[in-house]
């Protein structure tokens, strides 16, 4: 049966089992390759998005339990990846091969929902996606520089 | 010398969507694989790299090698831009194609032995300077004056007569002039950006979400499916009852293969749902028997037999009476996985006779061959379209990856692209072998090591991928790093021995060096103890004769503070290793709060690569491959049980995360014959760490990883 799903504020009907993890209905369906398939258990934050402003992994989203949320998506986090938290990622030059960057942004950007300035520990406690390059430094430099701004 | 060719009038980059009637040279770049051999006969004057100045004033590179991740695709054309003088906002970089332009030369697409920024600096930097030589030469003839009187700066050729042009606008004046067999290159004190931190060109793409990986490819008419194997390495599928797959939504197609089973549909859930709905008969065969404990018991074997002899320097027998005091350690390294952030894919179109690639791949160039090999195929009739890599790490060389979205094209007669699941990609990968060593040394009584008896046990890489780089019971590629022991020992001794594993080996980022610099550098610290020396104290005394590593070695000691009371339950270890033709130094320093809880406080790098093209991808590339070593060397295991993986995803196969990182300090070294830069930041933090936890507790570890001996972060 179709699905209707709310992503980036457009309104999508989805013909796939209600099962489907919301990852391969963004990726498959809707064609929104920015979220990225890394381990599929929730594990490695690759495919984090926000669901109703809150970070969720869409690899154990299902199609069914994402309908009625609003999901945003690394597409419509910023017009055109012009959101401060990508500046801040091109600034501090941080993407390596780059596979995780939109799973670590879209981590960082709920964590700075509401103008948050988080200390590194607080940093450190939200930021579990892994990166396989190890640049979590730069990520780190990248959401302070980011924070730092109003 | 690079001989470098006016090829303006032939067309090269019409297909990569450049615009013509510009300034086009073609430079030949030694078509190495990443094995570093070649991959076809050398044809000097066969051109496979080109450089582009069109008549807007861009200059466009064609990128040979493949973005992984290390920086390739910002420090190639820096090194163009350099000597060509170019306005670097105006540079962009078009991927080559692994087809032959023009009947030219397939590209020099090998990525890997660090070595893309080496094998390229020289002939990218005469294509450069030759362009640049070019474009004065055309503003020459054109303000009627003499060359030497034009100089050209950030794009624009200038006359002491206050006359300047573009290089776009001097373009095609220039695309009619024979280029000069050779222009000097600057001075480094000449350089504007080699050596200038830059930002990567792919920075802002990867940060929007829209660099496309092999993941994301999307070709008209495609399906997606995934595979899955044999779950006993060298087993085979006997028999498969596609039915349950089949009534999965979305599943097309069940194609069985030889040792292996392929779901196609509309996507990659109905294909994975179709996939785990399947009840495959499998013929696992003899490996099925096959265990860690029964590698290690072939380890410990070959540990207790004389091994070939690699390395038999000096005379022992003549110390021998000098000899007081006699160390022995046994070290262990476990099977390791790369765990590239984006699992094994490729996007595969088998049509009218032709097959087309579209794939994550580090050899284009190698693969062209072996894939058309493999299915019968002309190499001229196999083109492989290489996109982002989400990691390399040496797991994306070979023709594994890429067969099973040929044969699902091939099967379905439509384009199709693979998905392994991160479960396939972890249990069927090519895994750093285990390793292991056996060190014996003798120690003078003022403390020199006098001896250096290295026994050291790895399945063969080579054997599998690569059978002619075993000579004599030895393979080169695990000897690597043991072989030229960077300290005076006057008697050294290295045997080797290669028992089988029965397991898929690969290569892992820094190959051999990941665990000859663990044992090595582990041991040097128990020399240095058993001593009742100062670890870095010892290795000055042994490194007179290798002036670059004792420079590395002072730098970290003077960097992190060695020397300075580290204070209760802390403790600071350093490592010194040469891979790649760099040297690499980590110094760790940490606390331990109980008695095997560690919290990493500082970590000191210090890179002598010789010379930086860009040392900001450089710090990058060191603290990278740093946390990469560090995560090995804290969690990284891969068991063998019933002949398959037992560690199958990131829940069992652990990774370091942000926050258990310190803050690093990269320090670079320069003044000598360039090195690499991706791989020699892996090899010296295991034993840096494990040096650290030592001097904090007293406790030695020999045995990788160290959460095998109860080691965590607090």
């Amino acid at each position: 049966m179709a699905y209707s799903i709310k992503v980036n504020g457009a309104q999508y009907d989805v013909d796939a089992d209600g099962d489907t993890p919301l990852l391969w209905v963004l990726r498959d369906n809707l064609g929104l390759t920015g979220t990225k398939y890394g381990c599929g258990i929730g594990q490695c934050g690759a495919c984090s998005v926000h669901a109703d402003g809150a970070v969720a992994r869409s690899c154990s989203v299902s199609l069914e339990s994402a309908t009625g949320m609003e999901i945003r998506t690394i597409e419509g986090l910023g017009s055109g990846g012009q959101h401060k938290l990508q500046a801040a990622w091109v600034a501090e030059d941080v993407s390596q091969c780059g596979y995780c960057q939109t799973g670590q942004i879209m981590a960082a950007a709920a964590l700075l929902a509401n103008g948050a300035k988080p200390t590194d520990a607080e940093i450190d406690a939200a930021m579990s996606n892994i990166c396989r390059c190890g640049t979590y430094n730069r990520i780190k430099a990248a959401i302070k520089r980011a924070s730092a701004q109003a | 010398m690079t001989a470098v060719v006016n090829v303006s009038r032939r067309g090269f980059l019409k297909g990569a969507g450049v615009a013509t009637g510009g300034l086009v040279l073609g430079v030949s770049v030694p078509a190495l694989d990443a094995f570093g051999q070649q991959v076809a006969p050398a044809q000097p004057g066969r051109l496979n790299t080109f450089v582009q100045i069109d008549p807007d004033g861009t200059v466009t590179i064609t990128l040979t090698h493949a973005e992984m991740g290390q920086g390739v695709q910002t420090a190639l054309p820096m090194i163009v831009a350099e000597e060509l003088d170019a306005d670097w906002t105006k540079v962009k970089v078009v991927r080559a194609s692994a087809i032959p332009v023009d009947g030219m030369e397939p590209a020099a697409m090998g990525t890997g032995g660090s070595r893309s920024v080496r094998a390229n600096f020289e002939p990218l930097s005469q294509a450069g300077a030759i362009a640049r030589h070019m474009l004065l030469q055309a503003a020459a003839n054109r303000w009627a004056v003499p060359v030497g009187e034009c100089t050209a700066q950030d794009g624009v050729v200038s006359h002491g007569s206050g006359r300047s042009a573009s290089f776009g606008d001097l373009a095609r004046g220039a695309s009619y002039l024979t280029p000069p067999q050779t222009v000097p290159l600057k001075a480094p004190s000449q350089r504007r950006l080699v050596g200038k931190p830059v930002n990567r060109l792919d920075a802002p793409e990867k940060a929007a979400g829209t660099a496309v990986f092999g993941i994301d490819v999307k070709v008209p008419d495609m399906l997606v499916g995934t595979v899955v194997h044999c779950p006993v390495w060298g087993g085979t599928l006997k028999a498969l009852d596609p039915a349950p797959a089949m009534a999965v939504k979305g599943v097309t197609r069940v194609v069985p293969l030889e040792a292996s089973f392929m779901v196609i549909g509309t996507g990659y859930w109905p294909a994975h749902k179709g996939a785990q709905a399947l009840k495959p008969q499998w013929d696992l065969g003899d490996n099925a028997k096959n265990s860690s404990e029964k590698i290690d018991a072939a380890l410990e074997a070959a540990l207790k037999k004389t091994g070939a002899v690699v390395v038999d320097r000096g005379d022992a027998g003549s110390t021998a009476k000098l000899v007081k005091k006699k160390v022995t350690a046994t070290y262990k390294a476990p099977f390791l996985h790369q765990a590239t952030m984006e699992p094994m894919n490729a996007t595969a179109w088998w049509h009218d006779g032709k097959l087309e690639i579209w794939a994550p791949v580090q050899d284009a160039g190698r693969e062209r061959y072996s894939v058309a090999e493999a299915f019968n195929l002309r190499p001229e009739n196999v083109n492989i379209h290489v996109t982002y890599l989400g990691g390399g790490f040496g797991r994306r060389i070979g023709l594994g990856f890429l067969r099973p979205a040929v044969e699902a094209s091939k099967a379905v007669g439509r384009p199709v692209k693979v998905i392994w699941s991160r479960e396939e990609d972890m249990t069927h990968g090519m895994m750093r072998p285990v390793a292991a060593a056996r060190l014996i040394a003798g120690v003078s009584a003022d403390g020199t090591p006098l001896t250096w008896d290295n026994r050291l046990v790895v399945p063969s890489v080579s054997a599998q991928l690569a059978p002619s780089r075993v000579r004599g019971g030895v393979d080169e590629i695990s000897v690597h790093g043991a072989d030229e022991l960077q300290y005076a020992i006057p008697n050294q001794r290295l045997e080797y021995a290669m028992p089988d594993a029965g397991a898929p080996l690969g290569f892992w980022r820094s190959v051999p060096h990941s665990y000859n610099a663990f044992f090595i550098e582990s041991f040097i610290d128990e020399i240095a103890a058993a001593a009742g020396k100062d670890p870095v104290q010892l290795r000055r005394d042994l490194l007179f004769r290798n002036p670059r590593h004792l420079e590395v070695l002072e730098r970290a000691a003077k960097e992190s503070g060695w020397g300075t009371p580290p204070g209760a339950r802390r403790g600071r270890g350093i490592a010194v290793h040469e891979s790649f033709g760099s040297i690499c130094a980590h110094v760790v320093e940490l606390s331990m709060p109980g008695d095997t809880t560690i919290k990493l406080d500082r970590i000191t790098s210090v890179i002598d690569c010789g010379m930086a093209v860009n040392p900001r991808t450089i710090e990058a590339q060191i603290e990278g491959g740093m946390v990469f070593g560090l995560t090995a060397a804290m969690y990284g295991r891969i068991d063998v049980k019933d002949g398959g993986a037992v560690q199958k995803n990131f829940d069992t196969y652990r990774m370091v995360h942000m926050a258990h990182l310190p803050p690093v300090a990269v320090h670079i070294i320069e003044g000598g014959e360039m090195g690499g830069i991706g791989e020699p930041g892996v090899p010296p933090i295991a034993p840096a760490l494990a040096n650290a936890i030592f001097a904090a507790s007293g406790k030695r570890i020999r045995t990788l990883p160290l959460a095998d001996s109860g080691i965590d972060f607090a």
